[in-house]
């Protein structure tokens, strides 16, 4: 069988990646480099409350004391931090009231990406908030939405409009001094979205927000803040991409997410960065802390991401479960081709009584990809009657590529069940040919059995999404098998 | 429909076939038969478009084109079938999209639209009564957990989906008792028409009974020693394999 192995994993050649295209927006950039004046220049230029500012140098300092993280099963290159530039805007961009024109070369690339501006062409039912490099060109939606009180905008527009709330929430959840890059983070975020759902209410619509970095040498550092007051509910989804370099790019974003008592909240995210050529040249560095607090009782968040693209993915979407009886969920799809590599997972960390936890883990590696899943599980002294499931799968392409597991388990209460399985599984060359056989080509056989493996987290996806989901799935892994 | 020419294999450097000859007319239904290890399987595989088995020598047609210009998925599309010996287990892939695909690649290499969902569960159904399957097999993974009979049935099943002009049955009775036989052999008979033609591998002549073979050949050693009408397989199966090695080391 020597022989057809070789072939059908040799031939490795990378597929396309449909969102690589560069558009031509006049920007206004500030000089490279990180210095505390940086700092506040993006400050000044979002006419930020001193407040803000304050917390955005405490960040600063607070970062300068810290060193790059290398716990992770990650070779990452050593990053010139004073070679990126902290803030890059469309020059034409919407007006912060929303009733200015946006510039048509924007326009033309959100809806090149199939993200169209115009309430009204808009897919039904999702609002959404466009965020290009440094910004929020547009949200769609906010007025609907208002009118069940639900706030949904852009971050920096929530700071002018609802500074109370947004003073009362940022860093709760990941402090400035959680890590690194959550301290970078928090000294040079430039936009992201801000999403409050008042009591009471379930939003009425997916709301969503779509990153994409255009300019070259520019990092993207936006900032997330979702709260689900009592009762609340809502789905929210992020997506992403970026034009196709041969120098990779910084992206290091912070989200947090509180969910007060028996307040739902569905965050999912379609991760399709850059990932790099097949040579490992360029791609985005993804470094991204996301936490969510179930702070009331009964409360929910529950985490979905399909992770595709980006050179280096770093990212633990996590759970602390503080209220009686609140629960935590984390499904992950994590797909790794050519020179890609990811080290994600989660933390459930289970503070109040009752509370449960569901980890359900997709690794699909190809090409000379690494591919780790690393999860923690924690049950504090008071947890009783905690509960958790864990499963880690992971699916190999081919025998150059890497799949690893790192479960940490820390249990202090003794009621507490906590389970965990783990598989490792390779596409066999005669489920291939039995593919074959009945018609379906090679790569056609890849993408059914791949999709037929992560449905499971798939089907968490909000629909119009879990069939976009599907086929990024097998466009990243094209030409993965001969 | 298929003409296979002095066809010589090797796997691993060991000949396998060692100088097939073959002529499968429209309409006909052969059987091959054999001991263990005489070639049958690797035949089937060559047929197919398997290629761990190197073809050394010789040449076949397909519908007057030469096979091994052909993709595996063309052959299928082509109308060429295998029902496999070891059917294999694809999880988290259902049955019903697993057909759908298969199909709706059929379809558009014939140049047809694909079939509307409706349009497809109608025609699963209809299959699915034609070959006597349990209908909830069909919202299972492909193959997974089902039983040795089961796999035989459900392969049955998507030969009635897929029409094709030649099906290659490799040991289908294999690991089914005599309902599952009944069954398996009555979706064969059914989907027979007079433009198409069935290969039907086995090692044992109670298939036999239930798909009557036109013409029988007996495998032994990569050659085809004998090669004679239905009534050979009841000789074979009275004599044994010892009868035919014996004729075979004599000459």
């Amino acid at each position: 069988m020597g022989k057809e192995n070789d072939k059908v994993i040799g031939e490795v050649t990378s597929g396309e990646y449909k969102y690589g295209f560069y558009s031509d927006i006049e920007i206004e950039s500030i000089p490279k480099g990180l210095s505390e004046d940086v700092v506040r220049i993006i400050s000044g230029k979002k006419g930020e409350p001193q407040w803000l500012l304050d917390f955005r140098l405490k960040a600063f300092r607070h970062w300068q004391t810290l060193k790059m993280p290398r716990w992770a099963n990650l070779r990452i290159p050593d990053i010139d931090f004073q070679d990126i530039i902290y803030y890059a805007a469309p020059r034409k961009q919407n007006t912060v009231d929303g009733s200015g024109e946006i510039d048509p070369e924007i326009k033309k690339t959100f809806d090149k990406l199939g993200i169209p501006l115009e309430e009204q062409k808009h897919l039904a039912g999702v609002a959404v908030d466009a965020v290009m490099d440094s910004v929020s060109v547009k949200t769609t939606f906010k007025e609907t939405l208002a009118e069940a009180g639900i706030i949904f905008s852009s971050f920096s527009d929530a700071v002018k409009e609802y500074p109370d709330l947004v003073k009362r929430y940022l860093g709760t959840v990941v402090p400035y001094t959680d890590n690194f890059f959550a301290a970078l983070n928090s000294a040079v975020f430039s936009d992201g979205s801000f999403c409050y759902i008042p009591k009471g209410v379930r939003c009425p619509m997916e709301l969503s927000t779509y990153f994409r970095i255009n300019a070259a040498n520019t990092g993207q550092f936006e900032r997330t803040l979702l709260v689900a007051d009592e009762e609340a509910y809502v789905s929210y989804l992020e997506g992403c991409t970026a034009p196709m370099r041969d120098e990779n790019q910084l992206h290091a974003a912070v989200v947090e997410i509180i969910a007060e008592n028996n307040a739902e909240v569905k965050y999912s995210t379609v991760q399709n960065w850059y990932p790099g050529d097949k040579e490992g040249r360029g791609g985005i560095f993804n470094f991204v802390t996301k936490r969510g607090l179930c702070r009331g009782e009964n409360s929910k968040i529950s985490w979905t991401q399909v992770e595709t693209g980006s050179a280096i993915t770093w990212k633990y979407p996590s759970c602390i479960l503080k209220g009686d009886n609140s629960s935590g969920e984390f499904y992950s799809v994590a797909v790794t081709n050519n020179h890609q590599q990811a080290d994600t997972g989660t933390k459930m960390i289970h503070i109040g009584r009752n509370t449960k936890s569901t980890i359900v883990s997709k690794g699909i590696s190809a090409g000379v990809s690494q591919n780790s899943y690393r999860g923690l599980v924690k049950v504090l002294r008071n947890a009783a009657g905690a509960r958790n499931f864990s499963q880690c799968d992971s699916l190999l392409l081919g025998d150059k590529c890497g799949a690893h597991t790192f479960p940490y388990i820390e249990v202090d209460n003794q009621t507490a069940i906590v389970e965990h399985e783990a598989t490792t599984s390779k596409i066999g060359e005669d489920q291939i040919f039995y593919c074959n056989q009945r018609g379906i080509s090679t790569e056609d056989a890849v993408g059914l059995i791949v999709n037929g493996y992560a449905r499971e987290v798939i089907n968490k996806l909000p629909m119009e999404f879990a069939v976009e989901a599907q086929k990024l799935l097998q466009i990243s892994l094209e030409g993965s098998v001969g | 429909m298929l003409e296979i020419d002095n066809l010589w294999v090797a796997i691993n450097g060991k000949n396998i076939l060692k100088g097939i000859s073959l002529n499968v007319k429209a309409g006909e239904v052969h059987a091959i038969m054999g001991p263990n290890g005489s070639g049958k399987s690797t035949l089937a595989a060559v047929l197919a478009g398997r290629d761990f088995a190197e073809v050394v020598e010789g040449s076949i047609k397909y519908m007057g084109r030469d096979l091994f210009d052909m993709a595996p998925e063309e052959r299928s599309k082509e109308g060429l079938f295998l029902g496999f010996q070891y059917p294999i287990e694809i999880p988290g892939v259902s049955m019903v999209n697993f057909m759908k695909t298969a199909v709706n690649e059929h379809r558009r290499h014939k140049g047809l639209e694909p079939l509307s969902a409706s349009d497809f569960l109608k025609l699963m159904r209809d299959k699915k009564e034609l070959v006597e399957i349990d209908s909830k097999l069909a919202n299972r993974s492909v193959n997974e957990g089902f039983s040795g009979g089961e796999k035989k049935k459900n392969e049955i099943f998507q030969m009635a989906m897929l029409e094709p002009r030649l099906a290659i049955l490799d040991e289908t009775d294999s690991g089914l008792d005599i309902d599952a036989l009944r069954i398996v052999a009555n979706g064969v008979n059914k989907l027979k028409r007079p433009d198409t033609s069935t290969i039907v591998i086995t090692h044992y002549q109670r298939l036999l009974d239930y798909i009557v073979p036109d013409i029988v050949h007996v495998l032994y050693d990569g050659r085809i020693v004998k090669t004679a009408g239905k009534e050979l397989a009841v000789e074979l199966e009275a004599k044994g394999y010892e009868w035919i090695r014996n004729e075979v080391d004599r000459s």
